[in-house]
Parts: structure tokens; C-alpha cells; sequence
């Protein structure tokens, strides 16, 4: 108890005083997180317009195999990016296994099909209210995606956003591919699991504080989001 | 100016004519032998339909009659099963889709201010950036809408987003505008300018094709009407004739306000 007592008390201290070692691992943390949104939105967005808008057979399988990956277990995406990256992997060269390039790629592999999964449903349901019309504008495909994709910009930002949240709080892809290096590949997540086992609850607590608050950012983030299209109907 | 065959084309606006000639025509719209069957159901069975010329045709007939099945078969928005559009004689292609404008019955307004409804609308058909946005600001103010240019298109009220749709539609200057039920949720004020400006656009040598069931106003406006039933269109001519003798019982029945043809199970009529 009196041991806990301090924990916390240490954790408000590391938390006032924005403790160096700590603020790294956010910043990683977020850096990671934040660009494989960013890499997962530049595919995902467009390739989901692109599904939603063409007509080709089996359309419907690619529709399906997208919306099943949105469940994609971490440590399996982990686990592959591991075997592409390995000595012994296709891109074993490039050398970027426990780099925080390959946090980068494994968190977009895993974020990618919920963006784009959601993108295609959102842009699907728009497109049948909006195809005629556009038509009769005499756009081509490009021009109705592009279209498209700024109107359904709020739903758009509301899925990286989903997607972010996601990534952010996920452990075993960072982990497998990350490999947990001191000031090297530390992000939240993994420094909590690693503290905690090495019981070093204060350093853990503070972390995991942090992560709290910024998941509950996003979510109000979609939820101002949604308000604020619903207010200009442009939900 | 909707007989079979006819397709004289009338004068336009000296300012668009620069404007208007770099580009292929939409006139003449044809249709020949239209038909469109679902459910066992002949929904459109139109052996020919010429619209050309300037001028408004008012498109008459009861719910369900087929009147915006029509329409959109012509703007190339539905493929009959069998027959054939053409547009300027050629087959219906995009270059051509911006010089026919189409109101929709439920306009489609995009997730955007009034005004870059508009502007994207021009855009979209290939206006310069600056024209676009100034054009936009003209089409604004001719429909009376300026002071709600920076407004949500979907915040506004059901008339007020009736006029920008079709503010928007001529804001493109089209050759021949299809306008399907335009001002059914307007107040008589508007009405009356939406009325007037489409006459004006009519008269500057666009062809318009106004579907109305609202019989005073198809006097008010039409040169000539197209009375539609079942699919089928039953009567076409100057409107001075058919109102003074409707040559079917049809349309003799929906001009007194009767139900035209007891609609059995088979064909409940319903709105588009
Ligand atoms: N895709 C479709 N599948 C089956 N039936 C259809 C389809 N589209 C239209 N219809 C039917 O075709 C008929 C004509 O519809 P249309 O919308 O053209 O009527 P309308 O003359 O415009 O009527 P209203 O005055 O109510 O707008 C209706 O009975 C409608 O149910
Ligand atoms: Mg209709």
C-alpha cells in the first residue's frame, strides 16, 4: 500500500516536471502513430474511393477481405512485417528491422484497412446520392472521386482518426518489429509493459496516464467532428 | 418545336455564342424507340421524341406516368433496354453532358457552401477558377440567394435549395435544361421569378422541358406540351390546342382533376 502511495506520487512528479525520458517516448510515440495514419490515408482514402466507385468482377471479395482485415490481430501484422524485414526477409537489406521506420510500417499495414474499409463505405453510400448528379455535371471518375472525397471529408477524418487511436494504443506490432529500444524504439505502450514487469509502476502510470488522455482527445476530436458536421448538414 | 424530326436550332445569346460554339451540341435530344420494362412492367415505351429548338415544353401526366423515367433516359442517367439517345446525332458522351441541365425532382446539393455548389459545378465543366467564382456570384444574385452565398447548401430551406439547384443548373448555360418538378415546395413569389427566368432562358434560345401536374402553371408557360400516361405519350402539340381539346380521354380526365386510369396492383403509381 505505502509502496503504491509513493508510486503515485512519483507519477505526478514525472508528469509536473515533464520528464525528459518520458517526453521522448510520447513524442515517439506519436511521431510513429501520427505518420503511419498519414502513409494508411494517403493508400486508404483513395484506394477506398476506388473500390467504392469501380464496377469490376470481384469487387465484392476485395469489399469483404477489407472489411475482415479491420481485425487484424497486432502481433500478426507484427509478425509478417517481422518475416519481410528480417536478415533472412525479402527486404532484409534495407536493414530498418528495431527501427522506428519499421514501427511506421507495420502500424500503416494495420491502420491501412480500417481506413480504407471505412473510406469505401462512406464514399459508396455518398456516391449513390450523388452519381446522377455529377453526371449530369459530365464528370468522369476522377472528378467525381475527388468530389466524393471532399464531401465526405468529416466521416473521412472521423476514420483516421479511428485509425489513430488504433495505432497509438496498440502493443504487439511495435513490439515484434520495434524490439523495445532504449531511446531508440520506445514508444508508450511498450515502455508500460516493460515497466510494469520490471515493477517500476510510477514510470509505468505516468505512460499510461498519458495514453489515456490522448485517446480520450480523439474521441472527443470525432465527437467535435460530428458535431460540427451535423451543424452544417454536411454529415 | 417537339414534332418528329424537326431540329432547327435557335438564335442564342450574342455573348455565350463565342463561348458556346468551341463546344460539341447537345441539340437536338432524341430518343427513338425507347423502351423500358421491370417487373413485367412496360415503364417507358416511346417511339420517338425530339427536343430541339428553344422554347419551353411542359411535360404533363400523372404520378407514375413516367415523366422523370423519361428525362433521365434522355440526359444518358438511365439505359433504356432497347432503343437509342443521341445528343447532337452522336452518341451521348461527356463532353456534351454539361450543356443539358437537369433539376432533379430531389435536388442533390453537395456538402459545400451555396456558392462552391456552384463554382464547382462551373469547374467541373471546365470554367477558369476566376470565372467560376465570378459567374457563381451572378447566378446567385439572380436567384435572389446572395445573402445566403456563404450558408451550408444543405442548412437551406427546401424552396431555397429548389432555386439554387437550378440557379446552379443555368449558371452553366446549357442548351437544353431538364427540370423536373422545379418549384412544387415554393412560395407563389418564387414561383412567379422561377417561372420568369425560365422564360427568359427559353425565350435567349434554350430549350427547356418543365415537368408540371400543376395545370395553371403549364398555361402560364408552355409553347407546347407532352401529356405522358402509362409510359406512353399520348398527346404532343402546341399548348393553346391541347388545352382547348385534350384528343384523349387521359388527358381530358387529368385536366378536370380526375384520377387518370384506376391504377390496379400492377402499376401503383408512387413518386420517384
Ligand atoms: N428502377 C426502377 N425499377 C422499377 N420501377 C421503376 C424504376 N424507376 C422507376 N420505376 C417506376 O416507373 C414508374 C414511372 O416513374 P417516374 O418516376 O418516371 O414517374 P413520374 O411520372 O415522374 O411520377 P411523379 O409525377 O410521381 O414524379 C413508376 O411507377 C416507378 O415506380
Ligand atoms: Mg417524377
Amino acid at each position: 500500500m505505502h509502496d503504491l502511495t509513493n508510486a503515485f506520487a512519483e507519477t505526478f512528479g514525472l508528469l509536473v516536471s515533464l520528464d525528459a525520458d518520458l517526453l521522448e517516448i510520447v513524442g515517439l510515440s506519436l511521431w510513429v502513430s501520427g505518420l503511419a495514419v498519414l502513409i494508411a490515408g494517403l493508400i486508404g482514402v483513395p484506394l477506398g474511393a476506388l473500390v467504392a466507385i469501380a464496377r469490376f468482377p470481384g469487387r465484392w471479395a476485395i469489399v469483404v477481405l477489407l472489411n475482415a482485415m479491420m481485425g487484424l490481430p497486432p502481433v500478426v501484422v507484427g509478425l509478417a512485417v517481422y518475416l519481410l524485414l528480417s536478415r533472412a526477409g525479402p527486404l532484409g537489406p534495407l536493414g530498418i528491422l528495431y527501427t522506428p521506420t519499421a514501427m511506421v510500417i507495420a502500424q500503416a499495414i494495420l491502420v491501412l484497412p480500417i481506413v480504407a474499409a471505412l473510406s469505401r463505405q462512406t464514399i459508396e453510400d455518398m456516391k449513390l446520392e450523388y452519381e446522377d448528379q455529377l453526371r449530369v455535371f459530365g464528370m468522369g471518375p476522377r472528378g467525381m472521386v475527388s468530389t466524393l472525397i471532399w464531401d465526405a471529408r468529416y466521416s473521412l477524418m472521423t476514420a483516421l482518426l479511428a485509425g489513430f487511436g488504433r495505432a497509438v494504443a496498440e502493443v504487439g506490432a511495435v513490439i515484434i518489429v520495434g524490439g523495445n529500444i532504449n531511446h531508440v524504439t520506445r514508444v508508450m505502450t511498450t515502455t508500460i509493459a516493460l515497466e510494469t514487469s520490471k515493477g517500476n509502476l510510477a514510470f509505468a502510470m505516468a505512460l499510461g496516464l498519458v495514453l489515456v488522455t490522448i485517446v480520450t482527445a480523439v474521441n472527443a476530436l470525432v465527437f467535435s467532428l460530428r458535431h460540427t458536421a451535423t451543424r452544417s448538414a454536411y454529415a | 418545336m417537339l414534332d418528329r424530326g424537326n431540329t432547327s436550332v435557335a438564335g442564342r445569346p450574342i455573348a455565350d455564342l463565342a463561348f458556346e460554339e468551341a463546344r460539341p451540341e447537345v441539340r437536338p435530344v432524341v430518343g427513338q424507340n425507347i423502351r423500358i420494362a421491370r417487373d413485367g412492367r412496360l415503364l417507358l415505351d416511346v417511339d420517338e421524341l425530339v427536343v430541339s429548338g428553344s422554347g419551353m415544353t411542359v411535360l404533363m401526366g400523372p404520378n407514375g406516368a413516367g415523366k422523370s423515367l423519361l428525362l433521365r433516359c434522355l440526359a444518358n442517367l438511365v439505359a433504356p433496354d432497347s432503343g437509342t439517345i443521341t445528343w447532337g446525332g452522336c452518341q451521348p458522351d461527356r463532353a456534351r453532358a454539361a450543356r443539358l441541365g437537369f433539376v432533379f425532382q430531389r435536388p442533390v446539393l453537395l456538402r459545400r457552401s451555396a456558392r462552391a455548389n456552384i463554382r464547382h459545378a462551373l469547374r467541373a465543366a471546365g470554367v477558369s477558377r476566376g470565372e467560376a467564382a465570378e459567374r457563381a456570384d451572378q447566378a446567385l444574385a439572380a436567384a435572389r440567394l446572395s445573402h445566403l452565398s456563404r450558408m451550408p447548401a444543405r442548412r437551406l430551406s427546401g424552396g431555397e435549395q429548389q432555386r439554387l439547384a437550378l440557379a446552379r443548373a443555368m449558371a452553366l448555360r446549357p442548351e437544353c435544361l431538364f427540370l423536373d418538378e422545379p418549384t412544387v415546395n415554393l412560395d407563389p413569389a418564387s414561383v412567379a421569378a422561377i417561372e420568369a427566368t425560365i422564360i427568359a432562358a427559353g425565350r435567349s434560345g434554350t430549350k427547356v422541358l418543365f415537368v408540371t401536374h400543376d395545370s395553371a402553371q403549364a398555361r402560364r408557360i408552355a409553347t407546347d406540351i407532352l401529356f405522358m400516361h402509362d409510359g406512353q405519350i399520348l398527346e404532343r402539340g402546341e399548348a393553346a390546342r391541347f388545352f382547348d381539346a385534350p384528343g384523349t380521354a387521359a388527358a381530358r380526365a387529368f385536366l378536370a382533376g380526375d384520377l387518370v386510369g384506376e391504377p390496379g396492383p400492377e402499376h401503383r403509381v408512387r413518386t420517384a
